[in-house]
């Protein structure tokens, strides 16, 4: 058998491996799962090193989707940059644009409409039940549920991704934030078709539920797999539902109380225990208050002009300065950090992502559970490879 | 009890396996090319060059050349030379026009930046989708010929964004000619001392 150097291997400080060459157990095989494997989501790699089939050692490899996307910005426009946003996560293109061209308003001091901050909110809330739904139904074909809960979870997208089209022209590459505002106002047509989906939304929900939250064999997968400690969440950075799956509350939402947010009533879900399950939970849950969000912002979107008057597309050059925007994603805290030298194109574009900084605790998560384990571990944790390899 | 959960979830499957057969509104499937959805007007993928005149797309082009998409473009993927003469336009302003505008739609990521930032409303974003080509460079690198399309044309995809872009073309097209007019009447007119003064025209 040709094995790769486990003594190396094994010498590197972490949990006990057993010596590699056992007489009585036989070897650790060091398995290379991907990067075009079905279940890492994309063109992510994992070196595992299994012990029989216990996770020993897991080491994320990735980079396989890298596009330079960072140097891109600091060479293309501001404006330019915001289409290149639509690509990182590409199944949240709202919020990463809004993201950004909220760190561009900082930079360079833009106010924003009120109308436009609530058509952000119903946005921005209409991306995270398309996302939540996704994860749901791509965390149960990882878990060998094949296809049942993934195509209810893409019927109920294609929804979402209609109304994206009907307003953006593009169905996942939105482009649709502008700084100052939004690119398009919706007319009372789509608001309207926005409030039945949000109407709608609670029914599949329970629908969905019935299928999956009570099932036996989700939860003999999901359950005490994969526990996250708060210490280590907050430690490694990790952010967004997860970090509230481990019983954080941090929500960007409230915290920095951006946009429209302090003007509605939301509560943040919390988890008990970090495991799997409970991070599945979170993502029902807080789809639940995303209906509620999606009502609120329907029912109180003010009138007003869509874009700040003195907002300028063309020939846009923020005065020198720095600035860091953030959100919460789906995916957890999506920043931008830009810095002007007060040219047309910023000096540096730095993106934090959220997929990026959640997946560094992989290995943390999956030590000592079953191979098949890391898998529904990965499908979990929610990542997106154009948003980690960037 | 051990297996109630599976069983609710086995009724929900059921429910909608018999609800795909029975409700018209779960009979998604569109039977293409038979049949097409209609596509949102909003729907863009690539550009084009709106000309006003279907008869005469090449002399009628609202483009001037200014390479201002050029330069935006995220992708870089729009390539202008200028003209070396003039030509009139629409307000009978003498303008160079583009005599080489290329799309590498290869490359585009239909993103609609060249549309929002040309001043002169001369490219918007066209629906045809259906554009394979055996030849990378020949199939699809488009140049001005190809991406030139009549005025009733855009009024054909985007009705509602076609009518407020004439409305506003019309208004500065009026604007133009009682500026010319005014002038022309100041230049006729003779002279009294002291010369009468001209107020610009509002814009």
């Amino acid at each position: 058998m040709n094995v790769p150097d486990l003594q190396a291997l094994a010498s590197v400080p972490g949990p006990a491996i057993r010596a590699v060459h056992d007489e009585f157990h036989g070897d650790l095989l060091e398995v290379s799962m991907g990067p075009h494997h079905p279940s890492t989501h994309g063109v992510f790699r994992m070196i595992v090193t299994l012990d029989g089939e216990t996770v020993v050692k897991l080491k994320p490899v990735f980079g396989y989707l890298h596009r330079n996307h960072e140097k891109i910005g600091e060479n293309t426009s501001y404006l330019a940059s915001m289409p290149y946003t639509d690509r990182l996560d590409y199944f949240c293109s709202m919020t990463n644009n809004w993201a950004y061209a909220l760190a561009v308003e900082k930079l360079a001091g833009q106010a924003v409409p009120d109308r436009a901050e609530y058509v952000r909110v119903i946005l921005a809330e209409l991306t995270r039940l398309l996302n939540h739904t996704c994860l749901a139904g791509f965390l149960l074909q990882d878990g060998g549920a094949s296809g049942t809960p993934l195509m209810y979870a893409f019927r109920e997208r294609e929804k979402i991704l209609d109304l994206f089209e009907s307003l953006s022209g593009s169905r996942m590459m939105c482009n649709f934030q502008r700084f100052g505002g939004c690119r398009v106002d919706p007319d009372p047509a789509w608001l309207a078709a926005a409030r039945t989906l949000a109407d709608g939304y609670g029914r599949f929900l329970d629908e969905f539920e019935r299928l999956l939250t009570g099932n036996e064999i989700l939860m003999a997968r999901t359950q005490g797999i994969g526990r996250l400690s708060p210490a280590l969440a907050v430690g490694a950075g990790v952010t967004g539902p997860i970090l509230r799956a481990s019983g954080v509350d941090y929500d960007l939402r409230k915290v920095d109380g951006y946009g429209a947010y302090p003007r509605l009533k939301f509560r943040v879900p919390l988890g008990d225990h970090g495991d799997t399950y409970d991070r599945y939970m979170i993502r029902v849950l807080e789809m639940r208050e995303s209906i509620s969000l999606l009502q609120q912002a329907l029912a109180d979107l003010p009138a007003g002009p869509i874009m700040d008057p003195k907002a300028k597309l063309r020939g846009f050059r923020p005065k020198a300065g720095e600035a860091y925007g953030r959100i919460e994603g789906p995916k957890g805290e999506i920043g931008f950090y830009l810095i002007s030298e007060g040219g047309p194109n910023p000096y540096r574009y730095r993106v934090r992502p959220p997929s990026l900084i959640n997946l560094t605790i992989l290995e943390d998560l999956c030590l000592g559970h079953s191979i098949a384990d890391a898998v529904v571990i990965l499908g979990s944790i929610d990542i997106v490879l154009g948003e980690v390899d960037r | 009890m051990l297996g109630i959960g599976l069983l609710q979830g086995l009724a929900v499957t059921a429910r909608n396996l018999i609800g795909s057969f029975h409700d018209p509104k779960r009979f998604v499937t569109t039977q293409y090319p038979e049949e097409r959805t209609k596509l949102p007007e909003a729907y863009r993928n690539f550009p084009f060059l709106v000309a006003e005149n279907a008869t005469d797309p090449m002399g009628t082009l609202r483009c001037v050349a200014c390479q201002i998409c050029e330069k935006e473009c995220p992708p870089q993927c729009i390539y202008i030379e200028k003209s070396k003469d003039k030509k009139p336009d629409a307000n009978g302003k003498m303008q160079i026009y583009p005599a080489i505008f290329a799309i590498d739609t290869a490359v585009c990521m239909s993103c609609q930046i060249c549309v929002e930032v040309c001043p002169f409303d001369a490219i918007k974003m066209d629906q045809v989708f259906e554009f394979a080509a055996t030849d990378r460079f020949n199939g699809l690198v488009l140049d001005r010929v190809q991406l030139a399309k009549p005025n009733s044309y855009f009024h054909g995809i985007h009705p509602t964004e076609a009518a407020e872009v004439d409305g506003r073309l019309a208004a500065a097209r009026k604007a133009a000619e009682e500026k010319a007019r005014l002038a022309a009447a100041a230049k006729a007119a003779p002279k009294p001392p002291p010369a009468p003064k001209v107020d610009p025209p509002a814009e």
